[in-house]
């Protein structure tokens, strides 16, 4: 019983976003939408946590399947792709390092810049 | 054999998750960052496809059923952020900066990268997106002037790459802090990113789903001011 009524309040909020998506004229998906009205009800306790939690995570833990028929759909780009191949490839690869330590350490120091000067507490 | 494959409908998602798998068992047996299961999997179909001769199609029609579940799935990311809304409360700064830093770094890179290799208009507008999820990437690549397949492709690419760098990348330049790498990985790989970031620990996939709306959403205020650049 518990898994249908917490598949119901997931798809309850996917087609709530898709709503969303049909009004708003933005290039965001309905899975954002989605995403972010649940967590307005999480936190004003309209939905509780445990009304999603058991199907919730069971779809998070998949979720690297579903990224698979996506990724075998390059073997269509492949003729596309081909001429801009080696400026497209250096691009991605720098790009990808960059952001990644970029936001990463970024992060990281306003963190640990915190935990310092407010750290009295550890 | 081919005619019955190519009509089954359970075909596409056994191979997909066969192939997913093969590459967890590998990656256990040999852990090297290329035996990442997803990119086994993607390759593991793809040259499955090449040698039996089934075409993509058939192979979607049926694998098309997993992908289904993204759009949930992207709504579901919301319970790990409420869990750890604590530190969202405490450390506001620390996710603005990364978020912010992140996007504009993406913006930036392209365009230097861009500029580096004389490339012009349609196809610096075509990758500026890269970095987002999917769906958003596609309509700012569209509104721009890019050409879609390339800016999904592109962005498909970027999510393996991040996916299978990320524990190296974030170990060779020492971002330690869990909420760092979550941020890390979200702004530079989107969802197949946060794939990862999900399997590092609960606060990293946290904050990398956090991460992934807020990028794109940001991205798209910036992109199309970036995209008179070139």
């Amino acid at each position: 019983m518990k898994y249908i009524r917490q598949l119901f309040v997931i798809v309850l909020f996917s087609f709530l976003g898709e709503g969303l998506k049909s009004l708003l004229p933005l290039p965001v998906p309905a899975g954002i939408y989605g995403l972010l009205l649940l967590s307005g009800a999480l936190q004003l306790h309209i939905i509780k946590k445990e009304a999603v939690a058991d199907t919730g995570k069971f779809l998070i833990e998949i979720m690297p399947l579903m990224f698979i028929p996506a990724g075998v759909g390059l073997i269509d780009a492949w003729d596309v792709l081909r001429p801009v191949f080696v400026p497209v490839t250096v691009i991605v690869v720098l790009s990808t390092v960059v952001v990644m330590v970029v936001s990463g350490r970024a992060a990281q120091r306003v963190i640990r810049k915190k935990k310092e000067g407010g750290g009295s507490g550890k | 054999m081919k005619v019955f494959l190519e009509n089954s409908v359970f075909f596409g998602v056994f191979i997909s998750i066969f192939f997913y798998e093969t590459g967890v068992l590998l990656q256990r047996k040999l852990k090297l960052a290329v035996c990442n299961p997803l990119l086994v999997a993607i390759a593991g179909v793809i040259l499955f496809l090449l040698a039996s001769g089934i075409s993509y199609e058939n192979y979607e029609a049926g694998a098309k059923y997993i992908s289904y579940f993204l759009t949930p799935a992207t709504v579901c990311l919301a319970i790990p952020l409420y869990e750890q809304v604590e530190l969202l409360k405490k450390y506001p700064g620390a996710i603005a900066a990364g978020i912010f830093s992140g996007v504009l770094t993406s913006l930036f890179c392209v365009f230097v990268l861009s500029l580096a290799f004389g490339l012009g208009h349609g196809e610096y507008v075509t990758l500026l997106p890269k970095s987002i999820t999917t769906a958003i990437g596609m309509g700012i690549s569209e509104e721009l002037g890019g050409s879609v397949t390339i800016t999904v492709a592109v962005i498909i690419i970027t999510g393996i790459i991040g996916n299978m760098s990320a524990q190296s990348i974030c170990r060779i330049f020492k971002i330690e802090e869990p909420m760092a790498v979550g941020i890390a990985i979200g702004a530079s790989a989107h969802a197949l990113g946060t794939a990862k970031a999900i399997e590092i620990g609960e606060v990293e996939g946290a904050m990398s789903g956090l991460t992934i709306a807020a990028a794109g959403l940001l991205t798209v205020i910036l992109a199309p001011l970036f995209g008179t650049f070139i």
